[in-house]
């Protein structure tokens, strides 16, 4: 049986697509963007975040790791290096402070899931939304996932960032409805830089959607970052590209917002915190807004 | 996940802005009418001593008892509707009132009667209070009181009772709705509108020929109604004299124009049928300030699917020319007000103290179907939601009815009301509501033309008497289970107790064990139950009420001897979540993780979890819980409801009005009260904390989203209650556009298309409300969805207050 790992199930998800829809986050990623907000996702391998504010310090997961990675200083404190993220001071926390990010599942017990919601999906245009991480990191799994939603009549959306060769691609593209595409960054030197890899295949495989015409199946994403991505050339860049390509309409705009928490939590390093970062101000949205409705996209803030 | 980057991350959201923002919503539509608001609004509420007066003055005649009770009430009535003041609001353009003003409330000594003392309690209460003085209290205990001491029906009802019953209601097992105010939780149907006093009294004449002349009781229901009949046509005429007057001085030429034209309607209305719109609504106000005169029935009284009544007069009248929109709009705020301007009747003894609310739970229709299956919105029901909108008032409360055919586009309007947050509307689900009549055996055309009133509850409107009895404490129940017949607060052997104690051999044992316990219960508060009905048809019969709702007239039948048409009994069933996941914690935790023995369990729950937080955090975390969309938790839920549903319906019809029994799954705020006579509860509740409320998951315990609480609760078969209620708290950025809000409508389009029964709203932050409390002024005109009904958050109890805090704000879906 075809299992696939991920890290959580949205159900009930509005930002991901038409409609209500049930967003599957898969574990594991291709690209190593500096600002990503999910950094659990980064991984294939298991999670563990520990929520300290929730944490009663009763000591349980203490004696429950037996890889001895836990300390009790004041709070719970994990060595990171020692932990196999087994999960057994998950199991014991009574308070959730702790918990694991990964599992691994069938594609059958999926799909029930994705079933349960149905409903929903028929009274508002909804469907699935594959998500990740990188969901094209698990291939098979994906694709068979894509096409069981198609056997049962929902719509699938392919939330990616579109780093996959293009004979891969091309392989699985007929399989979804929808294109969330995330565009970072079109100077190549830059994108490596923030991203740790090229966007050749990105830009590729954009460019084949459309010569297939389905670029009206494509949401461009585009996470607005100021001085990495919100910047005059590249934003020059991402117009003078999308123009030239057939039929994508739809631009979405995401403010970056800071997630250093969440890396704290994961007891993960948070590259953008040697940085000077901030998020967009209210009157950048708009220019930005206005600079890709002027070049005749359909625009749209968050989502 | 993506929708993190959205957030409102970089603005801090100023709390007084969104209380102007919500202010701002407040529009009447003209200068008369938002003074007419603010004196309504403003007034604050006190007792009104008259009706008490007339109705002692009245009974201490003599020569009364010589006639049989039904007379009695009707020449009670006759006294009252000859004698009661006429006041005239200012500008407005509806008469009658209930008691002597605006917000003066009579008392009903006859049903319960308030000494010095309740009215003291009242007077100085802190939240709602009703303002009575010195001399008032004088008369109440020289005159009132001392009347009608061991008299009235709250005191038969107590009286009446076996020990069992007093002991169960004295732990808090259950509540009594009878003992202070009387049967009534009715709506009017298309009777009301299309009938003058006129008609009825042929109808009168017509059934008195039609009964068996030997039949002297029958025959002394008929004259009952006749002469109350011909009182309320007094009352009116009385009012077209008082407008008379009026007129006399009033020096405005636009407003002796109108004057005129209202004392045209008063003699008009309700003698006979009404021709016209603004007649309509006269006429309908004549009847309900006669309805809530007679007695204080539950819920005041309904006029049911005012879109449709009044839907016919609003069109001919659009059609002659008489009318415009902005007219219409003008006579419904201003009779919009008339609701707003009667609080619920004042309660007595403890209750005096806890008594939370002044509204009185009228509740107006919107939407649905028609009575032949087809779509029944009209122009009406979007008038009515503009009303609604722009009145902001505590009462009336409404209803908006949707159906697989009600247009997307009235949803929509409906949720753009809902999206600045003071509660209103809620949705039902007329499909379901139709289905639940149906299984009840009421014909397809009175089931569609039916509705719900009161908070959630759904009757063949114009057509049956369905009386609530009270509410029941399902995790009470569990309490003296685990404690083996005993009630842990009293000490008191109140339930069935096992030789063996604490030996349960399975989950299966100590289920069945719970349900046994539940059904000792039912049965002494269905008895109860039967001895009240009893009481109330002999001693309280209400021939007015009995004229509007048909077939009591044809059947020579008060009201409360089982004349209406349909017959219904109810118990409210409440704290479903509290004690789904109580069973599942021991279910899980005791049963199958063996984690803890069941014996160390009781023993941290009679401690109130002491030195035992990490197993209340187990409990709270660590267990599966109703709301989640997980079938582990929910399939406890659905055979509890089922099971409670089954025992009650089992029993035979009542025994003089012939009612089938049923249940319904809303607590209005009585979770507060039951959570404080409960102890810890093994789903990680410390003593004394609210109850879970209607079919809502436990506070904060629905961590999967809306979506997947709407997919929990539509486990349970809805049909077999006559209603539920659930809540859900929005985070006010939730529905902020167009998009999101289209959104929503379609989540709620699917929760009904699996067979829900009602959802309502409150947009509102914790922030907000915490903020609220703090700075009590700022704050006085946030409203919030309490149950069935929205109220002033300030004057909320804390208890109840703390409660909707803690209630799960979703963020998302």
């Amino acid at each position: 049986m075809l299992q696939g790992k991920i890290f959580d199930i949205k159900r009930f998800a509005i930002h991901d697509g038409p409609g209500i829809r049930t967003t599957i986050f898969f574990k594991g990623c291709n690209m190593k963007c500096l600002w990503c907000h999910n950094p659990e996702g980064l991984d294939e391998s298991n999670d563990i975040f520990y929520y300290e504010e929730k944490c009663i310090r009763c000591g349980d997961c203490i004696t429950a790791c037996p890889e001895d990675a836990l300390v009790m200083n004041n709070k719970t404190m994990i060595d990171r290096k020692k932990c196999s993220t087994c999960g057994a001071c998950v199991e014991v926390c009574p308070t959730e402070s702790l918990t694991r990010a990964g599992r691994d599942v069938h594609l059958q017990a999926l799909m029930d899931t994705i079933k349960r919601s149905k409903i929903f999906y028929e009274t508002s245009g909804g469907g699935v939304t594959i998500s990740g991480g990188e969901p094209l990191f698990h291939f098979d799994f994906v694709k068979e996932l894509a096409k069981k939603c198609k056997e049962e009549n929902i719509h699938v959306a392919l939330d990616t960032a579109g780093h996959i060769q293009p004979k891969r691609f091309k392989k699985i593209m007929k399989y979804f409805d929808l294109f969330l595409y995330d565009l970072k960054i079109i100077d190549e030197d830059e994108h490596i830089k923030y991203t740790g890899v090229t966007n050749r295949y990105v830009i590729q495989n954009l460019e084949e959607l459309s010569e297939q015409g389905r670029g009206g199946e494509v949401w461009i994403r585009f996470p607005m970052i100021p001085d990495i991505t919100y910047t005059e050339a590249n934003i020059e860049d991402m117009i003078g590209f999308l123009s030239d390509l057939n039929s994508i309409e739809d631009i979405y705009i995401l403010p970056f917002h800071d997630v250093e928490e969440k890396y704290k939590k994961l007891g993960r390093p948070y590259s953008l915190s040697s940085i000077d970062i901030r998020a967009p101000t209210k009157r950048e949205i708009k220019k930005m807004k206005d600079k890709f409705s002027k070049a005749g996209f359909r625009v749209h803030i968050g989502g | 996940m993506v929708e993190d980057l959205i957030v409102n991350g970089n603005e801090e959201i100023d709390l007084n802005e969104e209380m102007k923002k919500r202010e701002a919503f407040i529009s009447p539509i003209n200068e008369r009418i938002k003074k007419l608001r603010t004196d309504c609004v403003e007034k604050r509420v006190a007792i009104s001593t008259e009706r008490a007066e007339l109705i002692t003055e009245f009974y201490k005649q003599n020569e009364i008892s010589r006639h049989p009770t039904s007379i009695q009430r009707a020449l009670a009535f006759k006294h009252l509707m000859e004698n009661v003041s006429l006041p005239i609001e200012d500008d407005q353009l509806i008469v009658g009132l209930r008691g002597t003003g605006i917000k003066e409330v009579p008392t009903y000594p006859e049903v319960c009667c308030h000494n010095e003392e309740d009215l003291e309690i009242l007077d100085s209460r802190e939240k709602n209070p009703y303002k009575n003085d010195k001399e008032d209290r004088k008369l109440y205990e020289k005159e009132i009181y001392s009347y009608w001491q061991r008299k009235t029906i709250r005191e038969k009802i107590f009286n009446s009772m076996s020990q069992d019953w007093l002991d169960s209601y004295e732990a808090g097992i259950f509540t009594e709705f009878m003992e202070q105010r009387v049967p009534g939780h009715t709506a009017g149907g298309s009777r009301i509108f299309s009938k003058g006093l006129e008609d009825i009294i042929q109808e009168i004449d017509y059934a008195m020929k039609n009964i068996d002349t030997n039949d002297e009781s029958k025959k002394k229901e008929l004259e009952s109604m006749k002469i109350c009949a011909e009182a309320m046509i007094t009352y009116a005429e009385r009012y077209a004299d008082k407008i008379e007057d009026v007129l006399k001085t009033e020096k405005n030429e636009k407003r002796k124009r109108e004057l005129k034209k209202m004392c045209e309607i008063c003699r008009r209305v309700p003698k006979k049928s009404p021709r016209t719109f603004w007649e309509a609504l006269q006429h309908y106000w004549f009847i309900h300030v006669g309805i809530v005169t007679e007695s204080n029935p539950w819920d005041s009284f309904n006029p049911g699917r005012l879109d449709q009544h009044l839907h016919p007069f609003y069109k001919t009248d659009m059609e002659n020319g008489t009318l415009d929109r902005e007219k219409a709009k003008e006579l419904l705020e201003a009779f919009w007000l008339k609701f707003n301007s009667q609080p619920a009747p004042p309660k007595v003894g403890i209750t005096a103290q806890e008594s939370n609310t002044y509204n009185d739970f009228c509740k107006i229709n919107i939407g649905g179907l028609n009575e032949d299956g087809s779509d029944a919105v009209n122009d009406l029901s979007y008038l009515i939601l503009e009303v609604l909108n722009e009145m902001r008032t505590v009462q009336p409360n409404t209803a908006v009815l949707t159906s697989k055919k009600t247009p997307d586009n009235f949803l929509d309007r409906a949720l753009e009301v809902v999206e600045p947050g003071f509660g209103e509307p809620p949705f039902f689900n007329h499909d379901e509501i139709i289905k639940i009549l149906l299984r009840q055996g009421k014909s397809i055309n009175d089931a569609r033309t039916g509705g719900v009133s009161g908070c959630v509850e759904t009757g063949s409107f114009g057509k049956e008497c369905y009386i609530l009895t009270g509410y029941f404490n399902l995790p009470k129940v569990l309490e003296v289970t685990l404690n083996n017949g005993l009630d842990p607060k009293t000490g008191k052997k109140i339930g069935i107790s096992r030789d063996e104690p604490f030996k349960f051999e399975d989950f299966q044992d100590l289920y069945e064990a719970f349900i046994e316990q539940l059904n000792h219960f039912i049965k002494i508060k269905i008895k109860g139950n039967d001895t009240i009905e009893r009481i109330y048809a002999e001693n309280l019969p209400v021939p007015f009420l009995s004229l509007w709702i048909e077939d009591c007239v044809e059947n020579a039948l008060d009201y409360n001897r089982g004349g209406a048409r349909y017959n219904t009994q109810y118990i409210q069933m409440v704290g479903l979540g509290t004690v789904t996941d109580s069973l599942v914690s021991l279910k899980h935790n005791v049963f199958e993780k063996e984690r803890y023995g069941f014996e160390d369990v009781i023993e941290a729950l009679s401690s109130d979890f002491k030195d035992r937080e990490k197993m209340r955090q187990v409990f709270l975390n660590k267990t599966p819980k109703y709301g989640n969309d997980d079938d582990s938790a929910d399939d406890i839920a659905v055979s509890i409801f089922d099971k409670c549903a089954e025992i009650v319906e089992d029993n035979p019809l009542t025994p003089i009005r012939k009612a089938s029994r049923r249940i319904y799954g809303l607590p209005t705020t009585v979770h507060v009260y039951f959570g404080s006579v409960c102890g810890a509860t093994p789903d990680g509740r410390l003593s004394g904390r609210p109850l879970s409320e209607g079919i809502s998951p436990v506070q904060g315990m629905d961590r999967k989203g809306i979506g997947a609480v709407f997919c929990s609760v539509c486990k349970l078969d809805h049909k077999k209650s006559g209603g539920t209620l659930l809540n859900q708290k929005l985070s006010p950025d939730l529905i902020h556009n167009d998009e999101s809000r289209k959104k929503l409508r379609d989540l709620i389009r699917g929760y009904f298309l699996m067979d829900a029964h009602h959802v309502q709203f409150n947009v509102v932050s914790a922030e907000l409300l915490r903020k609220a409390q703090e700075d009590q002024e700022g704050f006085r005109n946030l409203m919030v969805r309490v149950a069935g009904y929205s109220d002033y958050f300030i004057n909320l109890p804390k208890g109840l207050q703390e409660e909707i805090i803690k209630r799960t704000e979703h963020k998302d879906f």
